[in-house]
């Protein structure tokens, strides 16, 4: 089956108000065609689930300094000075949430599990509201999963049936994130035949994969 | 001391703490400069929490890969013998006690080896990123930082700010000497002699139980 789709033709699936996961780690990984056609097409009022909130004018960084962004979920986004001044002035709204707990919500709606048991945050801010439950004398939060509409990602290499392969450190929330939403589209540094991938080298297998876009060696 | 004399000072101590083969986290600030002063004949595998292991030095700019970058989004290499993995894979091996030692910096310490880094409510809020994790993760923690901000304490009997983990350090590490967090509270077990005890009593709030082998 081939999955690649003209940019365009990606971007109309991203309406209005959509939630939107973005794989990459302060631009790194990030798929910055599609966050580039996103910004031309200023969809608006979206909700942004990424590891950062990258820099004001690289990765989903861009899409705050336009003003397409109602809510940024994140672990950190301390390189985004914009994102924290239009947090500041009660126009965007930030949750943070420590990263190895971000990213296992993620992996928890895609895998399909009802959340998970984390040490991390007891005692502090981030488990208020939470259920916390002792396993063995020791305590834990209740994680719950965390689910998109859209997951925008990027890979190195991708065939056309969707299988995603990876290089350097481009792979952070990509892999995780493929699984995790209604429709994810991956932007490809390198779109190849099907049967031209070992499938040994396949990182993310194309069965999460709904659409791939030629990004080109961006 | 003036301050980046502080820095490397600090950074040269943690360094006397590496152990051998093992695998460690270094957070982002003076804690980075540790990865510059690990002794001779010690081989450690520094840890990246976007996403691998074996981080190395800072590449020149033509021998830069653009597909690798450290916590920070700034270029570095990886060493022979790294690996590459995804985000999940690497908050298991920081929440699965994979990691021997993690190096943070700290706004406050307390007592009870409390710490809170990552949020002056109004002020500032970065996030807190992967600190909670290996907070609660690595099998040791140090904090390294200067043991004053602008002359004022910032090991304190209990921290004011939000923490970041609960009873999560085992060992301070600042320009005026080292202080083990055990359970009858802050041992001052190392005095760096530029500075006298009284000196680091007054930049303390913390209680400092003075260990027998101090010089």
């Amino acid at each position: 089956m081939n999955k690649v789709v003209d940019i365009n033709k990606a971007i109309e699936l991203i309406p209005d108000g959509a939630t939107i996961m973005f794989g990459g780690f302060m631009g790194n990984g990030s798929a910055h065609k599609i966050i580039d056609a996103l910004v031309e097409k200023n969809v608006q009022e979206i909700t942004v689930i990424c590891n950062d909130a990258g820099f004001p004018d690289y990765g989903v960084g861009k899409l705050v300094s336009n003003k397409q962004v109602k809510k940024v979920i994140a672990s950190h986004i301390g390189l985004n000075k914009e994102l924290g001044r239009q947090m500041s002035e009660g126009i965007t709204e930030v949750e943070l949430i420590p990263q190895g707990t971000l990213v296992e919500q993620i992996r928890s709606h895609g895998y399909g599990l009802g959340g998970f048991l984390t040490k991390t945050g007891v005692g502090t801010l981030v488990e208020e509201g939470k259920e916390k439950i002792k396993v063995d004398g020791i305590t834990y939060l209740l994680e719950k999963p965390l689910k998109a509409d859209v997951a925008i990602l990027f890979g190195a290499l991708v065939d056309r049936q969707g299988n995603i392969s990876y290089k350097g450190s481009e792979n952070n929330f990509n892999h995780v994130m493929a699984s995790a939403a209604e429709v994810t589209i991956v932007e490809a540094r390198e779109v190849v035949e099907i049967g031209e991938m070992d499938p040994n080298a396949v990182v993310t297998p194309g069965v999460f994969v709904n659409y791939v876009v030629e990004g080109g060696a961006s | 001391m003036e301050k980046q004399e502080k820095q490397v000072y600090i950074a040269k101590r943690v360094a006397q703490e590496l152990e051998d083969g093992t695998v460690v986290n270094l957070g982002i600030g003076l804690p980075t400069h540790v990865a510059n002063y690990v002794p001779e004949g010690v081989e450690i595998h520094f840890q990246s929490e976007n996403g691998f292991i074996g981080l190395g030095s800072t590449p020149s700019s033509e021998q830069t890969d653009p597909t690798i970058v450290n916590a920070g989004g700034q270029p570095v290499s990886i060493l022979p013998g790294g690996a590459f993995f995804d985000s999940s894979t690497s908050f298991g091996i920081i929440r699965g006690g994979h990691v021997a030692l993690t190096v943070l910096g700290a706004l406050q310490v307390d007592e009870a080896g409390n710490i809170a880094n990552y949020l002056i409510p109004g002020k500032m809020v970065p996030g807190m990123g992967g600190a909670m994790d290996l907070l609660s993760g690595a099998k040791k923690v140090i904090v390294a930082m200067e043991h004053t901000a602008k002359g004022a304490p910032k090991i304190l009997k209990a921290c004011t700010l939000p923490l970041t983990a609960v009873s999560a350090v085992d060992l301070i590490v600042t320009e005026m000497g080292v202080m083990e967090v055990t359970g009858d509270g802050l041992v001052l077990v190392e005095r760096n002699p530029l500075y006298s005890l009284e000196e680091i009593l007054e930049a303390t709030e913390a209680t400092l139980i003075l260990s027998g082998n101090l010089n």
